[in-house]
């Protein structure tokens, strides 16, 4: 009895690596033409690479805007009393229990060009009254980081907790201006919990199809966006694979940084 | 500084739980369509429940989340249970493979699956895109994350109660039935509460495994917002936030006593 059950643990988790690997590499030997043909379309025509160019680049920014965003947050909650601490952590995360469909489009609302926030900032003159705010880059950015926060947040507020201050005294003590003293007593006490952070953020982002999707508009084509496509409605499955090795490859190459790293943090 | 943090600090909760307070608020608002406030109106729900197209994403989306937590539960506890006491070749391999669909983007899973399913249904005829499909799908995400909760409780199980049964004579079965399965059990519960509230937000591994007929909630909420905003809409949205909200609350308060009866 109690082998059947390995067994059968072993059983569904073929089905679902076969899921994974197996059907992604079917294509490999059926339609090895086809496959070709799409790497070749990437190599020849920069429309892919441009739409792999851009997917990078949002990532990049969204964890830049998230990081800074995130540090503030992190240091707050870790100074909070103990009282507050837990409360105020739930708060950060309960959001990401909710659709994020339903938190993505919510924001076609408030950024929306008759809203109260736009014609807010066109009358305050930080944009001119033609220019909206959604769709576009900048409600991408919007949607991005109020998804993409908690994740950040969370491993920076577990490495900021447990600073060891007396270093920070120390490097006062011994002569050390401010920024000295984040770079060399700060920084690499919370090195741990931002890269995981940076990770948490910046996979995820390349995949994201729901944000781009419904924020953009339907001038900004993303990785994410380009997979529906090949999958929905161009029905170009063995293309659509070659895009979703692309995105694997990347993660794979940031999950690799990042254990390198753990494994030898200098 | 301090109050510098603070003010910070409450500007990005805002800006957090912006959306979320935005959407229900819209959906009292007596303003048919777009973004601007008209009047206070619970119109909107009463007319949910005459919508047939509605009704049946529900009912979809429950059948959909009860049938693949019961089936996702107890392969994934048996996988935990497995991986937590069994030695066999390959099981590292399988425990790291375990972390493999938590960690890849859900797109990528996505259209693996509907990828796995197109080769299958061209090879046997079956699986034709549509509910099956879309179970299986949920299953096949699921399966880990119940996997990783029961297996996170066992080993925190004192392996003195199994041996002092096994002193006693229990054998193998008994031993499962009368000690483990019932330590066990708030972390199993655990797991299909988390199985099931995965299945009930999950957008993009439904949109891609589904068919023609089988529409859930939340493609229902996609498909809807493609043609534009609706409070209708809203007040689904609405009413899934709040459902999603119970889950957790529910799910945060067993794992307090799952953990409080642990510590004993």
């Amino acid at each position: 009895m109690f082998l059947v059950i390995p067994l059968l643990g072993i059983v569904v988790i073929s089905f679902l690596s076969r899921g994974e690997l197996g059907n992604i590499q079917r294509p490999f030997t059926f339609e090895n033409y086809a496959r070709f043909f799409g790497w070749g379309f990437l190599g020849f025509d920069p429309m892919y690479l441009w739409i792999l160019g851009q997917s990078v680049l949002l990532s990049l920014v969204t964890t830049v805007l998230c990081l800074t965003t995130g540090l503030p947050l992190a240091f707050y909650l870790a100074q909070l009393s103990e009282r507050y601490r837990n409360f105020a952590l739930i708060l950060v995360v309960a959001p990401l229990w909710t659709n994020l469909l339903i938190r993505t489009y919510s924001w076609q609302i408030i950024l929306a060009p008759e809203g109260v926030l736009t014609r807010l900032i066109s009358w305050l003159g930080i944009i001119s009254s033609h220019e909206v705010l959604y769709p576009g880059f900048f409600a991408i950015f919007i949607g991005m980081v109020c998804d993409f926060l908690p994740f950040l947040v969370l491993p920076l507020y577990v490495s900021v907790e447990k600073i060891d201050y007396s270093l920070v005294d120390a490097a006062k003590d011994l002569g050390a201006n401010p920024l000295q003293v984040i770079r060399h007593a700060i920084l690499p006490q919370i090195a741990p919990g931002l890269l995981a952070g940076i990770i948490l953020v910046f996979i995820p982002a390349l995949g994201q199809f729901i944000i781009p999707d419904l924020l953009g508009g339907a001038k900004i084509m993303l990785l994410g966006n380009a997979l529906q496509m090949e999958f929905g409605a161009s029905r170009d499955w063995p293309f659509g694979s070659a895009i979703a090795i692309i995105i694997l490859a990347l993660v794979g190459a940031g999950l690799v940084f990042y254990a390198r790293f753990q494994r030898n943090p200098d | 500084m301090r109050r510098l943090l603070t003010i910070v600090s409450i500007c990005l909760y805002l800006f957090l739980y912006a959306p979320i307070v935005v959407v229900i608020l819209f959906s009292f608002n007596d303003n048919p369509h777009g973004a601007s406030w008209t009047g206070f109106t619970a119109h909107w729900y009463m007319k949910l429940v005459r919508n047939p197209d509605i009704l049946q994403a529900f009912k979809n989306t429950l059948w959909l989340g009860g049938i693949s937590t019961f089936i996702s539960t107890i392969l994934g506890t048996l996988l935990g249970i497995g991986l937590n006491r069994y030695n066999f070749r390959g099981k590292r391999w399988l425990t790291s493979s375990l972390y493999f669909p938590v960690a890849i983007p859900d797109i990528i899973m996505a259209v693996a699956l509907m990828l796995f399913y197109g080769i299958a249904r061209q090879m046997s005829g079956v699986f034709d895109l549509g509910m099956t499909t879309m179970i299986l799908g949920h299953i096949t995400f699921q399966i880990p994350f119940v996997a990783i909760v029961v297996r996170a409780r066992l080993s925190g199980l004192d392996p003195a109660l199994e041996e002092a049964a096994q002193d006693l004579g229990a054998n193998a079965w008994q031993i499962f039935w009368r000690i483990n399965l019932p330590l066990l059990t708030p972390g199993i519960l655990a797991g299909a509460l988390l199985a099931f509230t995965l299945s009930l937000d999950d957008f993009i591994v439904s949109f891609f495994t589904t068919g023609p007929g089988a529409t859930t909630l939340p493609i229902y909420i996609y498909s809807s917002v493609k043609r534009g905003i609706t409070p209708e809409i809203n007040a689904v949205s609405s009413l899934m936030i709040v459902a999603s909200i119970s889950l957790v609350l529910l799910l945060t308060l067993l794992d307090k006593k799952s953990l409080g009866s642990f510590s004993k």
